[in-house]
């Protein structure tokens, strides 16, 4: 018999706060996050807005800054989401001696996680004096010399995408599995998923999981904007993200972290934790299709939630709630409705689906974990959170996306969905705890 | 109920030792190294000149002419790795899409994919081109990026550096429409992705997965890295075939490389039932942390490694003395080698010093990502062929190193072999690899 494996902590540092009941409460508002960039001066981009994380210092947060204070934007949001996630799960941080019971050989980490920003002051500084304009070459020589004198060793190293794993490694003490993922947008999810399986596969007893990411820099935005994925609506920042509608144009680039506290039954009911929610099942697939494109009969989404049902062991009438992708994009969101279609079949329009995207923006690597904190709390406060934005639904787009305001409903069952740049999809269900 | 068992049915190499898993197995046993002078760019400015580079070759031949325009959107990381997937995929004698799209003899959707990827660098040359037009007055202004650098920028740029597009581009070229994901954990990545890709059969996901890395750091924003965080030795330009010296006393830091390795991993009842050849088992999988404030380096006592190791040995249900070989991590930075052997030490206790230990990277280079699936490569043909290579560079062990290091090419029956791994952000890895009670 394999584990069952619940959910005992979350933390969440995202646009709408640096807490999950901070921006639980901005959600149920129906708030946006979005607002003109101010990281770096976007203010000739195509796009110059985006969902930042306003105000966060994680240097404030930690006891042990000395350890932290070169790290990434985004390992610094992974820090914050830990500290709370492990504080509302009874784990012990940042002290050589844990008394929470735990061993660390059995405690692992697993998050999706981005790559941090380079220093681009440095950077686009050693490309311009490198530039040899007569011939179109670049002198090694010159740019060895600048980019010597500018970039730091840990300001290279904090870039590598495992070191936010690290930083929460250095707190926790984990000494169990550790792993680091990024399948693009699709991430925070898939490490979930894949913790999930390392405690039924009986690797360890409590995974620190989710994911962190900020591409809210000068080349991430070039790269989306480039790729023409993103919304252009800079005239009205909070109503860019509008998924399902029918004047969506994009997606919004957003940053954060999400870290939930997985660990399984018996080592949660030894210690007494409080149960948030249960893992249940976890699917992946890929489109094989485009890396430009999804397929467009949303084959992979289709296989990776019907993997996940099975993986649960319950069927698509079982779920009561589903947490999309929906990331605003045409694409996405019209081949998701069709992939729903195909999996829910005749309950397809009576199963609420609604994108928390809408008002978070797209967090890439760590959206997964920070839209499944959502589902978490969906299932608590039996109330779905809305797509706002959704004034103008598009007429071929017809299930039930949860318009605007948040609704009462019993939620015991959510799907969460994520698929990433390049095809790669991943699916988790979680449940209502039941104690049998 | 009896236990699934991935075994490996197929193997696939770009080294710096060749272009072909054969190829690379073959110039470990000679003894060859595959490291010289970086010759892929002017290296002048920087302390290190040398590096692991691939021999030539051309991607367009293992991509169907369908898909080769795609190239263009291809980082060198990515291309690497399709070289190396197709040699596994055609060793393995599974017959994809990719191959030949008239003679499939599998489920796409019951094949997977879980491949280790580094931070891939930008091509600066393509940016710089923008970034130049961005100036005034010789100094980069952002405002005028915004609305003419970006112009200049093709509009897939960012889907070449994204660490998860090798597997998407395999998965499409051979579609692979079965679990996927992307291991990004620099040095650790292969073996954390082989011991992923072991699971997903283990418990059911899939029957067949393609798992290794690849990666690609001889560019000019990889090196700058490596010699900032003063990995790379400055000292042995002069002489590249000594310069990566795993646990000698000369040693002075790491050489960088390139390179790819892919292996197909297959429920052992899967791999019977078509009467594939079976190189090895995975009979288990660890992994751990280290976890030191000063991440740069291991922590000395190598506490990390010894935890993957012990996790992977208990897994396989082995004791150390039933271990034939340990391929070590075995960079050539003194503080970290020393570390690593500690860390065996501790796990391994006495049986360190009868054990063959043979580090790969003073040949092969330190092809990060790549590595550790290089080193199962290596590790698979040692136990097929009953055989394990000489070390090279060693000549005096650096005090406190016990690793036995093989110094004579050995002939004898490989049953289990340990290969282990780590980063310098701390995450370690270790794989335990045995022979097939199914070998013929």
């Amino acid at each position: 018999m394999s584990e069952r494996v619940v959910i005992t902590g979350m933390g969440l540092v995202c646009p709408l706060g640096h807490d999950v009941e901070t921006a639980w409460q901005a959600i149920l508002a129906g708030k946006s996050g979005v607002d003109k960039t101010t990281i770096f001066d976007a203010s000739t981009f195509p796009t110059t807005f985006s969902a930042e994380v306003k105000n966060f210092d994680p240097l404030k947060l930690t006891k042990r800054p000395q350890f932290h204070k070169n790290c990434s934007r985004g390992s610094g949001f992974a820090i914050g989401a830990a500290i709370e996630a492990c504080k509302q799960a009874r784990i012990d941080i940042e002290t050589e001696n844990p008394a929470d019971g735990i061993d660390r050989k059995r405690i692992g980490i697993y998050l999706g996680a981005g790559e941090g920003s380079i220093n681009n002051e440095v950077f686009f500084d050693c490309l311009v004096k490198a530039w040899n304009d007569k011939d179109n070459t670049m002198d090694w020589a010159k740019w060895a010399e600048v980019a010597f004198g500018g970039f730091t060793p840990a300001g290279e190293l904090e870039q590598e995408p495992n070191m936010p794993t690290t930083h929460l490694a250095m707190m926790t003490g984990a000494r169990g599995p550790v792993f680091s993922c990024l399948t693009a947008c699709a991430a925070s999810t898939q490490a979930v998923g894949e913790a999930m399986m390392q405690i039924r596969n009986g690797k360890a007893d409590v995974m620190i999981a989710g994911g962190a990411h900020s591409m809210i820099h000068p080349l991430g935005q070039t790269g989306f904007n480039r790729l023409t994925a993103l919304s252009t609506r800079n005239d009205s920042p909070q109503t860019a993200s509008r998924p399902f509608t029918a004047s969506r144009d994009g997606f919004v680039l957003g940053e954060g972290a999400a870290i939930v506290i997985l660990e399984s039954l018996t080592s949660a009911k030894k210690r007494g934790a409080k149960i948030l929610a249960e893992v249940i099942g976890y699917g992946s697939s890929s489109d094989a299709f485009r890396v430009t494109d999804m397929h467009e009969d949303g084959r992979g989404p289709i296989q990776a939630m019907e993997a996940a049902l099975a993986d649960a062991k319950i069927s698509y009438k079982d779920v009561d709630y589903i947490s999309p992708h929906g990331t605003s994009t045409a694409e996405n969101d019209s081949i998701e409705t069709k992939a729903i279609k195909a999996v829910f079949k005749e309950r397809a329009k009576l199963v609420p689906a609604s994108s928390v995207k809408s008002m978070m923006g797209h967090l890439i690597g760590a959206a997964g974990g920070a839209e499944l904190i959502t589902g978490i709390l969906a299932i608590r406060d039996n109330i779905l959170p809305p797509t706002i934005n959704l004034n103008d639904p598009d007429p071929n787009l017809d299930l039930d996306y949860v318009p605007n305001k948040p609704r009462k409903a019993q939620v015991n069952v959510v799907m969460k969905e994520s698929f990433g740049f390049g095809g790669q999809n991943n699916v988790v269900i979680i449940k209502r705890y039941e104690d049998r | 109920m009896s236990k699934t068992t991935a075994v490996i049915t197929g193997l696939g190499a770009i080294s710096p030792l060749g272009d072909t898993s054969k190829k690379m197995w073959e110039g470990l046993c000679e003894g060859r190294c595959g490291i010289g002078p970086i010759t892929l760019f002017d290296p002048a400015g920087f302390g290190c000149k040398i590096a692991g580079q691939v021999p030539a070759y051309k991607v367009q031949k293992f991509i169907p002419s369908s898909y080769r325009k795609a190239v263009k959107i291809m980082s060198r990381d990515i291309e690497l790795a399709i070289v190396a997937a197709y040699e596994a995929i055609t060793d393995s004698g599974i017959i994809t899409k990719g191959i030949d799209p008239e003679k499939v003899n599998i489920n796409p959707t019951r094949i997977g994919i879980d491949l280790g990827a580094g931070m891939i660098s930008c091509d600066l040359v393509e940016l710089a081109t923008a970034a130049a037009k961005s100036a005034v007055d010789g100094r980069f202004d952002i405002r005028k990026w915004g609305k003419e650098g970006i112009e200049q920028v093709t509009p897939l740029w960012l889907l070449k550096y994204l660490p998860n597009m090798l597997a998407c581009h395999i998965g499409i070229i051979h579609d692979i429409q079965g679990p996927s994901n992307s291991i990004t954990c620099a040095e650790a990545s292969s073996h954390l992705a082989i011991s992923e890709a072991a699971f997903m059969i283990q418990r059911g996901s899939c029957d067949i997965v393609l798992t290794g890395a690849g990666d690609a750091k001889i560019n000019p924003m990889g090196l700058t890295r490596q010699c900032l965080l003063k990995r790379t030795t400055t000292e042995n330009n002069d002489n590249p075939a000594g310069a990566c010296r795993p646990f000698d006393a000369e040693a002075k830091g790491s050489v960088f490389g390139e390179g790819a390795g892919i292996i197909v991993l297959e429920n052992k009842e899967h791999a019977k039932k078509r009467g594939a050849k079976i190189y090895a088992e995975i009979a288990g999988t660890g992994q751990s942390s280290n976890i030191n404030s000063d991440y740069k380096l291991l922590e000395p006592d190598g506490k990390g490694i010894a935890a993957a190791v012990e996790m992977a040995m208990t897994e396989a249900n082995i004791k150390p003395q039933q271990l034939d070989l340990i391929i070590p991590h075995g960079t050539g930075i003194p503080e970290d080698d020393l570390a690593e052997s500690k860390g065996l030490e501790a796990v391994l206790g006495k049986a360190i010093a009868t054990i063959p230990a043979w580090p790969t990277k003073s040949m092969l280079s330190n092809t990060s990502a790549a590595g550790g699936a290089l080193d199962v490569i290596a590790a698979a043909f040692a136990i097929s062929q009953g055989k394990i290579p000489a070390a090279k560079n060693l000549n005096k062990k650096a005090a406190g190193c016990n690793l036995n290091i093989v110094m004579e090419p050995i002939q004898k029956d490989i049953n289990n072999v340990l290969c282990c791994s780590y980063t310098h952000g701390g995450q370690t890895a270790a794989v335990v690899l045995k022979k097939t009670d199914l070998m013929s």
